[in-house]
C-alpha cells in the first residue's frame, strides 16, 4: 500500500475514533507531544495505558468476586481506571468509570458487576483500535498531525 | 547560597530550568507529565510512590522548586504528602485529580495546596506553574524586605550575610525575584540586587530576640500591644519599630494559623477570626488574623487559640480547672522571653491546658481556648501523650482576651492535641528522654490523627539543644497526622521547640509547673517561639550549615510554618540556608 493511501487511511480512521468518541483531545495532545527527542511517545504511552488498565481490570475482578465486597477498594481501583484512561483520552472507558463510581458509593453489587463488564468491553474496543492504529501506522511512517 | 549541589535552580532563564518534582502513582499519566513538562523547558525528576518523594526533597533541601502530587496515591494520601512537603520544605505544591469534586478540591487549598489541576491537564495549564514558585519567592523578599526596612545595617549583626546567602529563594532565585521585585522596592536604600551586601541586613529573630518579644507582648498585655510599646520595652538598640511591626503581625498570622488549624481540624476550634476573642488583631498576637485564616474551616469558632507567648505564660490553663485537668498553672513568664511555658511536659495534662478553659480560663493571655480539648489525658508527656493535635493545632491564641477560650467541644481536640505537643515539649530534659519516647507518641499522634505535628514528635524533634537530635524526617513522619496545612505543623514543633529550647535553654523554665497548660499553649503559640528556640541552631545555621543538618528538621521547618508570617522572612532564609545548606 503506497505511503499516501496508508496515511490517508490513518487519518481517516484515527477522525473515526475521535468521531466515535473513543478518543478525545488528550490523545490530540499526545501526539503533539510527540518530537524527534521521543519519537515513540505515543505508542509508549498508550502501551503503559495498556499493562495499567489490565491490571486494574483484574484487580476489580477480585475485588469483585469476594464474599463480601470492599467497595472502597473497588472504588480506589475504578478511580484509578479512570484516572488512567483520562490520559489518553479513552473517553468512553473514562464515561463507565464514573457510573461504576456511583455505584460503588451506592455499595450496588449488581451495577458494579454490570460496569465492570462494560468497562472490560470498552477498553478491549479502544484497545483493538488504538492497536489498528498503530499497525497503521507502522506501515506508513508517523502520524501526519 | 544554600543550594543543594545537584541541581541548581537556572535563575536566569527563569523559568525554564524550573525543577519540577512529579509524584503520581500512575505510569501513563508521570510519563505524560514529564513529556509536557520538559517541553515547557522545566528540569523534571519523576516518583512513583509518595515515601520516595519525600526521600528525594529530603534528601536535596534545596533541589527542587516545586511539587506536583496527585491526590490518590496507594502508599500516601497526597494531602498528607502536601503537608509534609510544606512543612518540611515549605515548597509550593500543586495537587491533581480527576476527580474535580468542590470538596476535594477545598480540601487541597485547605492543605495548603498552591493550586489544583484537574485531569487530563494540558499543557498550557503547567506552563504557568512557575508563577507559584515566584509568587512564594516574592512574598519572602517582600517579607524581608519590610523587615529590613530602614535597618539598614543594623540588621547585619544576625549574619546577615548568612542570611543572604540562606535567602529563602536559593540565592539566585532570590536574586532574580529581588530584582523584580527592585522595581517595586520601596526600600531605596535598601540594596537588593545585591545579596551579599549588608545594607540588607535583616532582622533575624533569634529565640533570644523573639522572647524578649514576646515577653513585652506579655507585658503589655496581648489587648493593648502595639509595635511602639514593643519595641520600648525590648529594649534592643538596634531594632526598628518596623521591624517589630512586621514581626508582630507574623505573629499574629502565626497564631492565627494555629488556630486555624486546630479549627479545621477539629473544628471545633473556634479560632476563627471572625470572631476574634477581644481580639482585634492587636490583642492576639496575631492570632485574630490567623484565626480568620483558618476559621473558615473551622467550624467552630472561637478557638483563637492565639497563642501568645506571653499568653502562654500567663495562661492559666489552669483555668478552668475544668478544663482538663490542665494544671495550668498560670505560666508564669518563665523563662525567657517565649514566654512559652511549656508546661510541664510529663505534665500531659498540662495539655490539656488551659484550653479546655479555651476562652475563659486564660487570661493571661493565653487564650488557650484551644485546649480543652478533651484531651486532657493526654498529657501526660512523659509518655508522650497523643497530642493529638487534632486540632491542628489552632493556634492558642492566647490573647488575653481570650476569655473566650472557645474551645469548648471542639476545642478539646485541639487541645489535646496542643497539649501533648506541650508535654512533649516539657522541658528540655524531659524532652531528650522523650525523643526516644516521644516517637511512639508519634505514631499515637498520628492515629489520633492528629493534625499538628504531635507534641510528641515536636519534642523529639526539638530536643533542640542538642543537634544530635535527629529529627530528621522521621520524626517528622510521625506526624503526619497534621493538618494539611503546614501551619499546624509548623506550629507544634514550634511549639515544641519552644518548649524545648525554653526547657532546655533555660528559657526560663517553662512552666514546667504550669500545668500543662501552658507549655500547651505555649506549643501552640510559640511555634514562633521555636523558631526562637532556634536559637541555638540560628547561630549554628548561619555559620555552620554543618551542625543543621544535625538539628533536627522539625526544628527547622518549624517556624517555617508560619514562617511567612511569624517569622521574619529572612529568619527563614537563613535557617533555610542554614539548615539546609
Amino acid at each position: 500500500m503506497d505511503v499516501v493511501k496508508l496515511q490517508k487511511q490513518l487519518v481517516d480512521y484515527r477522525a473515526s475514533l475521535y468521531h466515535e468518541a473513543f478518543l478525545d483531545e488528550q490523545f490530540t495532545q499526545l501526539q503533539e507531544l510527540q518530537d524527534e527527542n521521543n519519537p515513540d511517545f505515543v505508542v509508549e504511552v498508550v502501551s503503559l495505558f495498556f499493562e495499567d488498565s489490565e491490571r486494574l481490570l483484574n484487580e476489580l475482578a477480585k475485588a469483585l468476586e469476594q464474599q463480601s465486597i470492599d467497595f472502597k477498594r473497588v472504588d480506589a481501583h475504578v478511580h484509578q481506571l479512570k484516572g488512567s484512561s483520562s490520559s489518553i483520552g479513552a473517553q468512553r472507558v473514562q464515561k463507565v468509570c464514573i457510573t461504576f463510581r456511583n455505584y460503588c458509593e451506592e455499595q450496588n453489587v449488581e451495577g458494579c458487576l454490570k460496569c465492570l463488564q462494560q468497562v472490560k468491553h470498552e477498553y478491549s474496543l479502544v484497545k483493538t483500535k488504538l492497536e489498528t492504529m498503530f499497525k497503521i501506522l507502522a506501515a506508513g511512517g508517523s502520524i501526519p498531525m | 547560597m544554600v543550594e543543594s549541589g545537584f541541581s541548581s535552580p537556572r535563575h536566569d532563564a527563569f523559568p525554564a530550568g524550573l525543577r519540577v518534582l512529579v509524584v503520581d502513582d500512575d505510569p501513563t499519566w508521570l510519563k505524560i507529565l514529564e513529556k509536557m513538562l520538559k517541553k515547557c523547558s522545566y528540569e523534571v525528576t519523576t516518583c512513583g510512590l509518595a515515601r520516595d518523594a519525600l526521600n528525594l526533597l529530603r534528601e536535596r533541601k534545596d533541589g527542587y522548586d516545586i511539587v506536583i502530587s496527585d491526590v490518590n496515591m496507594p502508599d500516601m494520601d497526597g494531602f498528607k504528602l502536601l503537608e509534609h512537603v510544606g512543612l518540611e520544605m515549605d515548597l509550593p505544591v500543586i495537587m491533581m485529580s480527576v476527580d474535580g469534586e468542590t470538596s476535594r478540591v477545598m480540601k487541597g487549598v485547605q492543605h495548603g495546596a498552591c493550586d489544583y489541576l484537574l485531569k487530563p491537564i494540558r499543557m498550557k495549564e503547567l506552563r504557568n506553574i512557575w508563577q507559584h514558585v515566584f509568587r512564594k519567592k516574592i512574598h519572602e523578599v517582600r517579607d524581608i524586605e519590610s523587615l529590613e526596612g530602614n535597618e539598614g545595617l543594623q540588621m547585619t549583626r544576625s549574619g546577615s550575610d548568612l542570611v543572604d546567602d540562606g535567602h529563602l529563594l536559593s540565592g539566585e532565585d532570590m536574586n532574580s525575584a529581588r530584582k523584580r521585585k527592585d522595581a517595586e522596592n520601596k526600600h531605596d536604600d535598601r540594596d537588593l540586587s545585591d545579596p551579599s551586601s549588608t545594607k540588607k541586613a535583616r532582622v533575624v529573630w533569634t529565640v533570644d530576640l523573639h522572647q524578649k518579644f514576646v515577653k513585652a507582648v506579655n507585658q503589655i498585655g496581648f489587648d493593648k500591644v502595639g509595635p511602639k510599646k514593643i519595641l520600648d520595652l525590648m529594649n534592643v538598640p538596634w531594632l526598628t519599630r518596623e521591624n517589630v511591626a512586621s514581626h508582630l503581625q507574623k505573629y499574629r498570622l502565626y497564631l492565627s494559623r494555629l488556630q486555624k488549624d486546630s479549627d479545621v481540624k477539629n473544628s471545633f476550634v473556634g479560632m476563627k477570626h471572625s470572631d476574634p476573642p477581644s481580639k482585634d488583631s492587636t490583642d492576639c498576637f496575631g492570632i485574630h488574623s490567623s484565626m480568620s485564616v483558618i476559621q473558615d474551616d473551622v467550624s467552630n469558632g472561637t478557638y483563637n487559640f492565639s497563642v501568645n507567648n506571653s499568653l502562654v505564660q500567663n495562661v492559666d490553663l489552669n483555668h478552668e480547672g475544668d478544663k482538663k485537668g490542665i494544671t495550668s498553672a498560670p505560666v508564669a513568664e518563665p523563662k525567657g522571653a517565649l514566654s512559652i511555658d511549656i508546661p510541664d511536659p510529663h505534665k500531659a495534662q498540662s495539655s490539656q491546658i488551659s484550653f479546655d478553659h479555651s476562652l475563659g480560663s486564660v487570661d493571661s493571655g493565653l487564650k488557650f481556648a484551644l485546649f480543652n480539648s478533651t484531651n486532657q489525658t493526654r498529657y501526660s508527656w512523659s509518655e508522650i501523650p497523643e497530642i493529638q493535635f487534632k486540632q491542628e493545632c489552632e493556634p492558642l491564641q492566647l490573647e488575653n482576651g481570650f476569655s473566650q477560650l472557645p474551645l469548648p467541644g471542639s476545642q478539646h481536640q485541639v487541645q489535646t492535641e496542643y497539649l501533648q505537643p506541650a508535654v512533649s515539649i516539657s522541658s528540655g530534659p524531659s524532652i531528650t528522654e522523650k525523643e526516644v519516647s516521644s516517637r511512639p507518641l508519634y505514631d499515637e499522634y498520628r492515629s489520633n490523627h492528629v493534625k499538628h505535628l504531635s507534641p510528641t514528635e515536636a519534642v523529639d524533634l526539638f530536643p533542640v539543644p542538642s543537634r544530635n537530635q535527629t529529627l530528621n524526617n522521621q520524626v517528622f513522619n510521625p506526624i503526619s497526622a497534621t493538618t494539611s496545612s503546614m501551619k499546624n505543623q509548623g506550629i507544634s514543633l514550634n511549639d515544641l521547640e519552644f518548649a524545648q529550647r525554653n526547657l532546655n535553654g533555660g528559657v526560663g523554665v517553662p512552666i514546667a509547673s504550669l500545668s500543662e497548660d501552658l507549655q500547651f499553649c505555649w506549643l501552640q503559640g510559640e511555634c514562633y517561639a521555636m523558631n526562637i528556640g532556634l536559637q541555638d541552631f540560628e547561630c549554628i545555621e548561619y555559620n555552620d550549615p554543618a551542625p543543621i543538618a544535625e538539628i533536627p528538621f522539625l526544628l527547622y521547618d518549624a517556624p517555617r510554618f508560619d514562617h511567612e508570617h511569624l517569622f521574619d522572612p529572612t529568619e527563614y532564609a537563613a535557617i533555610d540556608q542554614g539548615l539546609f545548606a
